[in-house]
């Protein structure tokens, strides 16, 4: 019973929602359903919150391993949860927006919460170029194809690119490396991306006949044998 | 000002109401001759506008009945060089009340869909065209109610399609069930999962399996659960201890129930404890400084990428690169697959995402949906194929057949898509 009730639920449910695609009367119920989700996701935020709560706490009594960046954690999540509730310094008082630019959290959220998040994806323009090296190293075929295509798209994009075959006659036009940078992002590139969304859709609807008709238990915890 | 010799007096006169240019000429004998420039656009400026004409309400089709579409040609005021109207006002009477305003429209508009109407209730419009000055209704369209379909017939392809691709999908668990042997090509990321836990377990460091940033609506977060599942057997079966920050507290909650059934599963319940999993933050780049941290600091052997991933694809796989870990990566977002090919030892590519869990599981009923997925792509080249093959011949000999074809094959895959 433990099981076949959530089973029963997930085949009806999925099924309806199969169905509500092709049938008009219900063809808002996927976006009801989406709304209940997000209803249970809100009071799940207090499982989210209490959660981190538990862990930096146990952290700090039992001065784990960097325990001093726990206090850090839990400052920054009392504060913010403090100056978002009570709408600190928010000049229209409770009623006010909380993300009211000179309220307490508005100032928080710009001066502290955005520079810190702007510094962790300026990161990634490091890990790229790393990463770049790493892929483009000419170590067989494919790897020697994705290089060249890989410079001849680099150079493409700047002017230098469109200088070096400026000279060409109208008539080699198509082999301009702008125009060649173009040629490989909209036909090979575009035609592997598509491969690749249609392999997923396939997997996807797989996947989906797979729970809705329970041959896929596992997020019930039951291997299915 | 001189004409052919003759001294000629100009007087302008400029009637602002209706910015018309009169300019009388007077010759020096006296005789008089007037003569009125006035420009179309300036001189249709005075005027009402033209109403816009042929208004037609009808049924708006496979709905819920809630929705009518009103058509009408343009005001001949309302075209390129006449602008004079500044758009449409529509206005509806409902069951036989006072008309009311229901919308507007830009100026070279032609229709409108009424939303949030009802059966029972019967519409009456008029379409008013308004200029600067004026504004011009249109006459009254005939009473008509939205009238509820019940199956949506423009999606008549994409159910074909959806029919077989799934029906391919369920013979094939069937077949397996019955004892159908089925070969399903090896995937180079999942044959080593076993080999990366086994590392994890000599090495004696934990394994960081992250399972993307979206909420457990997301079709590819299910999926990183349904492999940590099996994963997580693996886990409990060696003892190796695992580690999952999450981004959700639905997800927490839903792989804590699944790390603990496979813990279950195992005969090691007792080897469980909820601090497997714990909950980061929903915020991107916190989750991300999280996780960097984590793997910075317990410097894991394994690291599982399995989910939906985003910009913070790179700068995770990359950290993990830098600790030495094995890296097996799985994502069905087309733009994170380089970063996570380029970064990790093993990549699930799309669709592998999906048919991990099957694949691991090794049961013939959930091999048999792979195999069933294979037919969809059989039906996807050869339409592919057909399309190219069509257009190109349609195209270089004018074929009829060919461009009859490609016009069906392009009807019935535009209609799937939309």
């Amino acid at each position: 019973m433990k099981r076949q009730v959530p089973l029963f639920i997930t085949f009806f449910v999925g099924t309806l929602l199969i169905v509500s695609v092709f049938s008009p009367p219900i063809e808002t119920l996927g976006e009801d359903f989406s709304v209940f989700f997000d209803i249970i996701a809100v009071f799940a935020f207090f499982l989210g919150g209490g959660n981190l709560l538990r862990v930096h706490l146990t952290k700090i009594s039992r001065r784990k391993h960097d325990w001093a960046y726990s206090i850090v954690t839990l400052v920054g999540f009392v504060v913010m949860l403090w100056a978002g509730l009570f709408k600190v310094w928010n000049e229209g008082g409770i009623a006010a927006s909380v993300t009211a630019e000179e309220s307490l959290f508005g100032m928080i959220f710009n001066s502290v919460l955005i520079p810190l998040q702007s510094t962790m994806y300026s990161l990634l323009a490091f890990f790229i170029a790393s990463a770049s090296y790493r892929a483009f190293r000419a170590k067989n075929r494919e790897a020697t194809i994705l290089l060249v295509a890989a410079f001849i798209i680099l150079l493409g994009r700047t002017a230098f690119g469109t200088m070096l075959t400026a000279w060409m006659p109208s008539s080699l036009s198509a082999m301009e490396i702008p125009n060649l940078a173009i040629w490989i992002m909209n036909s090979p590139n575009l035609a592997g991306q598509r491969a690749i969304l249609i392999g997923i859709g396939l997997g996807v609807v797989s996947m989906s006949l797979r729970i809705i008709l329970g041959v896929e238990r596992t997020y019930l915890g039951d291997d299915g044998k | 000002m001189t004409d052919g010799g003759r001294r000629t007096r100009l007087t302008v006169v400029v009637l602002a109401a209706c910015f018309t240019i009169s300019i009388i000429a007077v010759s020096v004998s006296g005789q008089s001759e007037t003569v009125s420039i006035a420009p179309a656009d300036t001189a249709i400026a005075v005027r009402p506008p033209a109403p816009p004409t042929s208004v037609v309400a009808e049924d708006y089709k496979y709905d819920n009945a809630k929705h009518l579409v009103l058509s009408w040609v343009p005001s001949i005021d309302d075209q390129p060089g006449r602008t004079l109207v500044l758009g449409y006002r529509i206005f509806r009477s409902s069951g036989g009340g006072a008309f009311m305003p229901a919308g507007s429209a830009l100026p070279g508009a032609s229709s409108f869909r009424d939303e949030r109407l009802s059966k029972d209730s019967s519409y009456v419009y008029y379409v008013a065209a308004v200029s600067a000055t004026d504004t011009v209704a249109s006459i009254k369209t005939q009473a008509i109610s939205p009238k509820r379909e019940y199956l949506h017939l423009d999606l008549v392809w994409l159910f074909v399609i959806a029919f077989c691709i799934s029906s391919s999908v369920i013979y094939f668990i069937w077949k397996a069930r019955a004892g159908k042997k089925l070969f399903v090509r090896k995937i180079a990321g999942l044959d080593a999962v076993d080999e990366a836990i086994g590392r994890a377990t000599e090495m004696g460091r934990p394994i960081l399996f992250i399972p993307g940033i979206q909420d457990m609506d997301d079709v590819q977060t299910i999926a990183g659960l349904t492999i940590l599942g099996r994963v997580a057997k693996q886990i409990a079966d060696y003892d190796t201890r695992i580690r999952m920050p999450v981004s959700r507290s639905l997800v927490m909650t839903a792989a804590r129930e699944t790390i603990k059934a496979a813990y279950q599963i195992a005969g090691r319940p007792d080897a469980y404890s909820d601090d497997m999993v714990n909950y980061v933050t929903d915020e991107q780049f916190g989750y991300v400084a999280a996780v960097d941290g984590i793997m910075v600091r317990e410097k894991p052997a394994t690291i599982f990428l399995l989910g939906a991933f985003f910009a913070e694809s790179l700068i995770l796989a990359e950290t993990g690169n830098s600790i030495g870990a094995i890296q097996i990566a799985g994502t069905a977002r087309p733009a994170q697959l380089p970063f996570f090919i380029a970064a990790c030892d093993f990549t699930l590519i799309g669709e592998e995402l999906f048919a991990a869990s099957a694949y691991l599981s090794g049961e013939p009923k959930q091999l048999g949906s792979l195999k069933g997925q294979d037919v969809g792509k059989g039906l996807a080249m050869a339409a592919i194929l057909l399309g190219v093959l069509s257009v190109t011949l349609g195209q270089a000999f004018d074929i009829g057949f060919f461009n009859w074809l490609a016009d069906g094959l392009s009807t019935i895959f535009s209609a799937a898509v939309e």
